[in-house]
């Protein structure tokens, strides 16, 4: 009923338990640790098993575990985050090195500011000594206006050799900012962690209090969430369109991505008074009724219009395509081992979606199209979120089609003691927040899942021994945002 | 093969010839910092107060202190007052040259500006690097959409530069990580005098939501010099435009006192 099926284990039993789980198909999501009122610290894995729609947890008592990381390598991030954070610690890892903070940092972790010493710490590189290798450090502040994050190359040339992203320059701590706070409030700051995925955000973040609380939205609500969950899809990836067409030098079909997000942005803020459908959501349905009249259908009809010439204009256009087509192939395997979610992995030929495989909201009851390709290229990466952005205005005239009046909120207040668990499709893949409610209930613990944090993870490996000149391209290709993954 | 050339010239003109008056600036039924109006406050009333994530909203002296540095323009207050003191409303053009412009008063009087003989010569032409500090990424959101056909800040003589060296306007957005830090500051040591510094977004005005934690700061105040505070969460690209052309003194500040058209 909270989303999870919980399962204690012992911590030598992990590596088997992981195997099985393999075997049978499924996949670990995430892990993070917490410390439940008056007992230990505990670590939770957060499981995906086929054709069940609630999640598997394995819970682990205690601060010192063997690592997962060599037989699922998508836990290597969490449990170094863990180790950071929580100062857990995890024997046997194969990357043993912090991640979110940087040398040091854990033990200054209340020291001021301002006396805070340089953070250009050891990034762990390997010691290429090769004459001819050149290494190039660049960022955390990069040209352009984007997000703070340094990358390194180890190249020859024009071939990369090695790349290794430092990321968490942007840390901010948010899953902290959660605690002690009261569970209806805090949705404002679920919707500020990652800007571009505000309503995804608040969406997984609602899910898991109402699981917490047990109480069920009304339908119109249900209704005009999926509606608001798919016109953030759509503005998001009309920018990415935008975007990918800059790394490709086509002008023109930069500005027109561009110009299209933005009639995007300009239609939801008129719709909700947000361009980033901010102030919408609360635990239990919506805060305020929104009326999308006729002007809304007949403006996305438009918008979908010049959308369909704009992909039939790129899909002619040899320039772009012929940077896309076999540029940073992801094969499946790694995506899978990786972690890689959302249009990522569909591009790489694993069929997932959070929103057919576990519904939430009124995904159950609406026809969604989930594209795959098996390619795995930039290209492929593209046409998935092409045909996204084709099934997101299917479904939002659906929605607008089916739409009933009705109340649009119910009471939800979840018990002391509580936890739950929720997710949601971002634009960019899977978001789960956990949620535990404290004694007192207010929030004591959030953990936060993003898709960057995943799919960041699983980006270097289409990096390395590829060369300099499709570097901005595959790094588009792939849609990360920096926020959402640093926290 | 696709004519984008020809597709492009055949589109028209897609940029707003905003602010020009009465043009569209986009930004129809964008909520913007809501609308304090002391009259209609109820004595004892503190809902506001409570329920302000980032404490924009304070009981002071038995009134309410307003100071929209610290909002992040979540609408709770509003849902939570009982008698319509704070309002909801349009008004996100708050770019101002002095931060206590941004705190409600009844004292709208015009603080007098810095010396601004210096920054003459740059009306034409300005020249910002951006640097994230630690940001939701909604502020670069919109910055980005700055230079999209609609705004097109080309036409305004304002360019984004990849170089501080370049720069004459550091643009930050965040509330300052730690490990932000030290990158903003030799940013801002790189950049040629004259130079000035502007905070975009409540994170960088004030902290916003995380400021003060284990990870960041409150802000640019004690970090860098401010020239130019615009809060909001995120501000829209015409509010960015308008703070700009505020600076350059090609558009009135329209914020006094924590007010509009003051």
């Amino acid at each position: 009923m909270n989303g999870m099926r919980i399962k204690p284990l012992e911590a030598s039993k992990l590596h088997a338990a992981a195997k099985a789980l393999y075997e049978a198909g499924g996949r670990v999501q995430f892990a993070y640790a917490w410390s439940p009122h008056g007992s230990g610290t505990e670590v939770r894995y957060i499981c995906a098993v086929p054709d069940q729609q609630d999640f598997d947890v394995w819970t682990v008592a205690g601060c010192s575990l063997p690592s997962l990381a060599p037989v699922v390598p998508l836990l290597g991030w969490y449990e170094r985050e863990m180790t950071d954070l929580q100062k857990i610690k995890f024997s046997g890892h194969p990357e043993p090195y912090p991640l979110v903070l940087r040398e040091d940092d854990s033990t200054r972790i209340n020291g001021s500011l301002k006396s805070y010493p340089p953070t250009n710490g050891h990034a762990h590189l390997p010691a290429i000594e090769t004459r001819d290798v050149q290494q190039l450090p660049f960022g955390p502040i990069r040209a352009d206006v984007v997000e703070s994050a340094e990358f390194t190359f180890f190249y020859i040339g024009e071939r990369i050799i090695y790349y290794q992203p430092r990321l968490f320059f942007k840390h901010r701590g948010m899953e902290s900012c959660f605690q002690g706070q009261r569970p209806d409030h805090a949705v404002v700051i679920a919707e500020r962690v990652s800007g571009v995925g505000t309503l995804a955000h608040a969406l997984a973040y609602c899910e898991a209090i109402e699981r917490a609380a047990k109480c069920t939205v009304p339908p119109r609500a249900q209704a005009l969430r999926v509606l608001l969950a798919e016109l953030e899809r759509i503005y998001n990836h009309l920018h990415y369109l935008g975007h990918l067409c800059h790394t490709t030098s086509l002008k023109v079909g930069e500005a027109q991505g561009k110009l299209l997000e933005e009639k995007a942005k300009q239609l939801i803020a008129r719709l909700t008074g947000s361009r980033f459908l901010r102030s919408l959501l609360t635990p239990g349905g919506l805060r305020r009724d929104l009326t999308p009249d006729r002007w809304l259908g007949a403006g996305l009809e438009a918008l979908r219009q010049e959308f369909v010439a704009y992909v039939e204009r790129l899909e002619a256009s040899e320039s772009h395509l012929d940077r896309l087509i076999t540029t940073g192939p992801l094969p499946a395997r790694i995506a899978f081992d990786q972690g890689a979610t959302g249009p990522i992995e569909r591009a790489s030929g694993l069929d997932r979606d959070l929103r057919r495989d576990h519904p939430y909201a009124q995904y159950a009851e609406l026809p969604l199209a989930v594209s795959t390709l098996k390619e795995g290229d930039a290209y492929a990466r593209e046409r998935v979120r092409m045909a996204e952005v084709e099934a997101s205005f299917i479904l939002c005239q659906r929605v607008l089609l089916l739409l009933e009046p009705g109340p649009i909120r119910t009471e939800c207040a979840p018990p002391p003691l509580s936890q739950g668990l929720g997710w949601a499709e971002d634009p960019r893949g899977s978001l789960f927040y956990a949620v535990h409610i404290g004694g007192d209930g207010r929030l004591a613990r959030v953990k936060i899942k993003s898709p960057s944090f995943s799919n960041w993870r699983a980006f270097p490996f289409t990096v390395h021994d590829t060369n300099m000149m499709d570097y901005a391209i595959n790094e588009a290709s792939f849609g990360l945002t920096i926020a959402g993954c640093d926290r | 093969m696709a004519l984008w050339t020809l597709f492009g010239l055949m589109s028209g003109k897609a940029t707003t010839p905003w602010p020009k008056d009465g043009a569209n600036d986009g930004q129809d039924g964008v909520l913007g910092m809501p609308r304090y109006n002391p009259a209609l406050c109820q004595e004892g009333c503190e809902e506001c107060a409570a329920v302000c994530p980032t404490h924009a909203i304070q009981i002071q002296d038995g009134g309410l202190s307003v100071d929209y540095g610290r909002c992040v323009v979540c609408q709770l207050c509003t849902e939570a007052c009982p008698s319509g003191a704070m309002e909801p409303s349009h008004d996100w053009a708050f770019g101002v040259r002095d931060r206590t412009d941004l705190v409600w008063s009844n004292d709208r009087t015009s603080h007098p500006a810095a010396d601004r003989t210096e920054r003459r010569a740059f009306r034409r032409s300005l020249h910002i690097r951006h640097v994230d500090a630690g940001s939701c990424n909604g502020c670069e959101s919109e910055l980005q959409a700055l230079n999209n056909p609609f705004y097109n800040l080309h036409r305004l003589g304002i360019f984004f530069t990849p170089s501080p060296r370049f720069a004459d306007l550091l643009l930050v957005t965040g509330p300052v990580t730690r490990a932000m830090f030290e990158p903003l500051r030799s940013a801002y040591e790189a950049m040629p005098e004259p130079r000035w510094v502007m905070a975009v977004g409540t994170c960088a005005v004030s902290g916003g939501i995380p400021g003060g934690n284990y990870a960041c700061g409150t802000g640019l105040e004690g970090v860098l010099p401010v020239d130019l505070y615009l809060p909001g969460c995120p501000p829209n690209p015409s509010a960015i435009l308008q703070a700009l052309l505020m600076f350059l003194d090609r558009t009135p500040q329209r914020v006094r006192g924590g007010q509009i058209g003051g």
